[in-house]
């Protein structure tokens, strides 16, 4: 019996587990706790769903789902689980480093290799990726006025292929190895010659997955806000939160496709012995390296444009007025979005090109710290003439202010070819990227989240515990980093597991407990999150309205119905809900109501990403049977899909108009609460904007029921 | 007091007053040459110029926040959105601070392009970067070593890199920075040291498990010391030839450095031309050149 017919390169010794009964080790006995607590996770899942009975809603009401509002939802779930994991990954690597002090610390070189790659490629592809794909899912279409994304099915199919990669890194924990040449993969050194095993085809695959499913975002998306903006919503009348987003879904269509390009043919390179990254034979890795940053520098742009967006949004509601310079903001962005693709170069100064040339790139590179620099003043002027409320998104914003604009300063020293030549590798290049992603990124989506939640679920988050959680975060986060500029000056090299120089530790000290920091902080968040379900009547704010927000996504119920809208809303300006309850007219109810036509849910999506998953499990191991049947598979599902005519179903006027008059009624039964009360109980949803207290008659509880359209 | 000395006071400050700590041996914090010192002196200049749109945000902010949170006793202006005196400044500001940083950073680029040399008659050192240490190859002298970069204090040094395995990057910071050295391809640094002593460099690009061990003494003595040296060498050191090139491949660590009294001649060029392409007519057996100004790839002439 062959059975490398049926296993391919798959074998008992593969299995995490049998490492630490092989090679016992507190390295090894890491490795198998981190797979033994992602199997068992996954069985407390199973269990959890079948005592609970929820398989069924779980398939019915969101796997087979293509409400753009739930496949957002699902996106940041995602993107918090991964983020569990990649955020211990770190607090490890910073306690091997701080441990390793001239001797080899508790994990070896190669698990401490494997855990740089791991956290770096889930941080990117599979926690800011989803983080920012799921939060312009949710937004974006209401704030546009529109009732689903464009190509609704494709946007589910991107998020099971964005799933389907996140589940080939889980099962990479417990099933073999994961490459160690880091989130960037630089060959030759994945090249199989140098990383034979399956690790590099882990990360090749989970990759090119996470890739597709981020390039069909990107065209859905742009497309979405080309063609579905509601009546009246002129591009230059969009929250600048739609802009970002438009940026980012162009630079996404793109950025992507030179990644997918790059890791195919690293793949080939590696399956079918070409010679596109090898040492020798025509192969040259620094085209590799021109391909994966012409990817990789718009993909920090990806990235912070939809935060931009975000802050913009925070400081405008939390200062109770409009954003300042809303023309220059969009230009800006627009500035950076073409200007990201000028710089990939600044990625590898030291390759040996001629100075002229490094010279244009590292200027092109500080050329783009001016429209940042633009719109951190604008932020700033922003609040001029407000009156600024500390809640935790707000808190959030004012330490971003503070940090990115440090990290803009060590980003254009990096720009410096000269500068650069010493810190490139460093652990001041690891800084100062965590720098700008942490902060702006990571921090922009978690007040994001705070800002939001309570629009998509129906009640707001615990304040206590969200600006609890934000001071374990922002003081660990200088704590964490600050002292890795120092160490990279000192010239401490990134990706290195041990040390022989004492006047590190200190450094190294301060890094681990900001490290600790940061994790009590995620703990907070999650400890918030729970609180804040258990307390949800105490929380509730069913109004669609707790911050006295200014664009379209306030008007509607929180959460909002299927449709989004009752009726499209018809737009005249900028701020559009907000103008509308300054005027009075906002919860008019409409003269009438049409049936609505909404997608259907379909298996299709979850289908292709379990067989994604599958083709791309089966190339790992090289398990040529799995590879061909879950191809074809894969393709039947597509090919069954194009046959399929009734994918729309229709919702009478009369539920809408049921659905609608009711949340009005409640909203006309409710009395609106000032910003006094925007954290207590009182707070249903229904505000009284910041400085109309008691004025306008338009705001009493009673008389916003005349008939618009 | 003119603005240039305005800027170099900040450039000094700076260091003093935002890095506390030692600075350590064996990082351009102790510059040990002329390219090592200009460029934190290009950091001390950068990082002055930055504070032009850093130190307003850190005043502006505190005040903003103070003066307009609820409560506070700005005005509220909900609607104030535009002001076309602030929109210049912002923008204006940040341009022309660009075109400063833009013109340091032309000027320090071309200055100190890593293939100019720093004089005439440089001690030409080939090094050729293996898994987890460095070859050097000193074809003037006739000698070499395994992770020992010997050099005589004062004279012009050229290193020419290149990769007998994966890509990595060279570097000793306290002499100048780093470039990659890559398998088929040759690259240059030029540097000068200007004290003696002994100065930590390394590989910074990971290349395994080895990797965090990939460092090497660089020994700086003055040129008549550099001389006994060789003359040691090459009466103590053993003979690297072809086959012992081809022992050293495997990846290893190398705790004491290893001493050549001699090497093969060309045995440089032989590394980089073992990484040309093998399709067409016989186009390995090509030597490759190394007078290319940049770094190249040895392209043979036929097989194109």
């Amino acid at each position: 019996m062959n059975w490398e017919l049926i296993f391919g390169q798959l074998k008992w010794t593969s299995i995490v587990f049998s490492g630490a009964i092989l090679n016992p080790s507190l390295s090894e006995f890491i490795a198998s706790g981190a797979g033994a607590i992602a199997v068992l996770g996954a069985i407390a899942a199973l269990i959890l769903l079948t005592v609970k009975g929820w398989w069924v809603p779980l398939w019915r009401d969101w796997l087979t789902s293509v409400d753009h509002k739930k496949v957002g939802i699902m996106y940041i779930a995602i993107a918090l689980v991964m983020f569990a994991r990649a955020v211990i990954e770190a607090a490890l690597i910073r306690a091997q480093q701080l441990s390793a002090y001239d001797s080899p610390g508790f994990l070896s070189a190669d698990h401490f290799g494997q855990l740089f790659s791991t956290h770096g490629t889930i941080m990117i592809f599979f926690v800011a990726m989803p983080f920012i794909t799921g939060l312009m899912n949710y937004v974006m279409p209401l704030q546009i006025g529109a009732r689903d994304v464009s190509f609704p099915l494709l946007n589910a199919i991107s998020l099971m292929l964005t799933l389907a990669g996140a589940i080939l890194m889980m099962v990479s924990l417990v099933i073999g190895q994961f490459s160690t040449g880091g989130w960037t993969a630089y060959p030759p050194f994945t090249g199989i010659k140098f990383s034979p095993g399956e690790g590099v085809d882990y990360w090749i695959w989970a990759v090119s997955l996470g890739s597709i499913g981020s390039t069909l975002t990107g065209l859905n998306f742009a497309v979405t806000i080309y063609k579905k903006r509601c009546p009246g919503m002129t591009l230059f009348r969009m929250p600048l939160f739609c802009w970002t987003t438009l940026c980012t879904s162009i630079l996404m269509i793109f950025a992507m496709a030179p990644l997918t390009a790059a890791t195919i043919m690293l793949a080939l390179d590696r399956y079918a012995g070409f010679h596109f990254f090898t040492n020798g034979d025509g192969g040259n890795m620094m085209n590799y390296a021109n391909l994966f940053w012409l990817f990789g520098h718009p993909e920090v742009y990806i990235l912070i444009l939809p935060a931009f967006g975000v802050w913009s949004e925070i400081v405008a509601t939390f200062s109770s007025k409009r954003i300042y310079g809303y023309t220059s903001l969009v230009y800006a962005t627009m500035c950076i979005a073409v200007l990201s693709f000028a710089v990939w170069l600044h990625h590898f100064f030291t390759m040996g090109q001629s100075a002229n040339v490094n010279a244009v790139f590292g200027i092109a590179t500080m050329v783009i710290g001016v429209p940042t620099g633009v719109k951190v003043y604008d932020w700033l002027l922003t609040m001029v003439g407000g009156r600024i409320r500390f809640t935790t998104p707000m808190l959030f914003h004012i330490n971003f202010l503070l940090t990115f604009i440090l990290g803009g300063m060590t980003g254009v020293l990096l720009a410096n070819p000269g500068i650069d030549f010493q810190v490139h590798n460093t652990l001041f290049l690891v800084a100062h990227f965590h720098n700008m992603i942490i902060p702006g990124v990571l921090f922009g989506m978690f007040a994001a989240v705070q800002f939001w939640f309570p629009k998509a679920f129906g009640f707001r988050l615990h304040e206590g515990l969200g600006r609890a959680s934000f001071w374990c975060f922002a003081p660990g986060f200088l704590l964490a980093f600050f002292p890795l500029y120092w160490l990279g000056l000192m010239g401490a090299t990134r990706r290195t597991y041990m040390w022989s120089d004492p006047t590190y530790l200190p450094w190294l000290a301060l890094a681990m407990a900001g490290a600790v920091l940061i994790l009590t902080g995620f703990a907070l968040m999650v400890t918030q999150i729970v609180v804040s379900v258990r307390r949800r009547a105490q929380l509730a704010a069913p109004l669609g309205d707790p911050w006295d927000g200014r664009a379209l996504e306030w008007s509607i119920p929180s959460p909002p119905p299927d449709w989004n809208f009752a009726v499209l809303p018809e737009v005249s300006s900028r701020d559009a809900f907000y103008e509308a309850k300054k005027a009075g007219t906002a919860y008019r109810s409409p003269a009438g109501y049409e049936d609505i036509e909404v997608p259907r849910n379909t298996a299709t999506a979850p289908l292709i990403g379990l067989f994604a998953c599958a083709w791309a499990f089966g190339l790992v191991w090289q398990i040529w049977w799995l590879v061909v049947v879950s191809f074809v598979l894969m393709w039947a599902v597509v090919i069954a899909r194009s046959f399929a005519r009734d994918t729309e179903e229709t919702i009478p006027a009369a539920t809408v108009k049921a659905a609608h008059e009711a949340f009005l009624a409640a909203v006309r039964a409710t009395p609106g609460v000032t910003r006094d009360q925007e954290m207590t109980a009182a707070n249903r949803g229904r505000a009284i904007p910041e400085g109309l207290e008691g004025g306008s008659g338009a705001l009493s509880s009673d008389s916003a029921v005349g008939v618009s359209r | 007091m003119t603005s240039r000395q305005i800027v170099r006071l900040l450039a000094a400050a700076v260091p003093g007053v935002a890095w506390p700590g030692i600075a350590c041996a064996g990082s351009f914090l102790e510059p040990a040459g002329p390219v090592a010192a200009a460029q934190i002196s290009h950091l001390g200049v950068i990082s002055a110029l930055m504070l032009i749109v850093i130190v307003p945000m850190f005043v502006a902010l505190p005040i903003v926040l103070l003066r307009y949170r609820r409560g506070g006793k700005g005005t509220y202006r909900p609607d104030w959105e535009f002001n076309w005196g602030l929109e210049i400044l912002i923008w204006a500001v940040p341009v022309a601070l660009v075109l400063a940083l833009g013109t340091a950073l032309w000027k320090h680029t071309l200055q100190n392009d890593p293939y100019r040399p720093l004089g005439p008659d440089p001690l030409v050192v080939e090094v050729v970067a293996l898994d987890w240490k460095f070859l050097f190859l000193y074809p003037e002298q006739g000698v070499a070593t395994l992770d020992l970069l010997a050099l005589p204090q004062g004279r012009p040094v050229t290193l020419k890199l290149t990769s007998g395995t994966v890509m990595q990057s060279f570097i000793v910071p306290s002499l100048a920075g780093q470039i990659y050295a890559m398998g088929g391809m040759q690259t240059q640094l030029n540097l000068l040291a200007d004290q003696s002593g002994d100065f930590t460099g390394r590989n910074t690009q990971y290349n395994g498990l080895g990797f965090a061990t990939q460092s090497f003494t660089t020994r700086v003595m003055s040129p008549s010391a550099f001389e006994d040296w060789v003359d040691a060498t090459k009466a103590q050191g053993t003979a690297l030839d072809a086959a012992g090139y081809q022992s050293l491949l495997p990846a290893s660590v190398v705790h004491t450095p290893v001493l050549y009294g001699s090497f093969e001649p060309g045995l440089f060029d032989q590394v980089i031309a073992s990484f040309a392409p093998r399709m067409g007519h016989g186009a390995a057996a090509a030597p490759a050149t190394s007078e290319t100004p940049h770094h190249s790839m040895p392209m043979p002439e036929t097989g194109q």
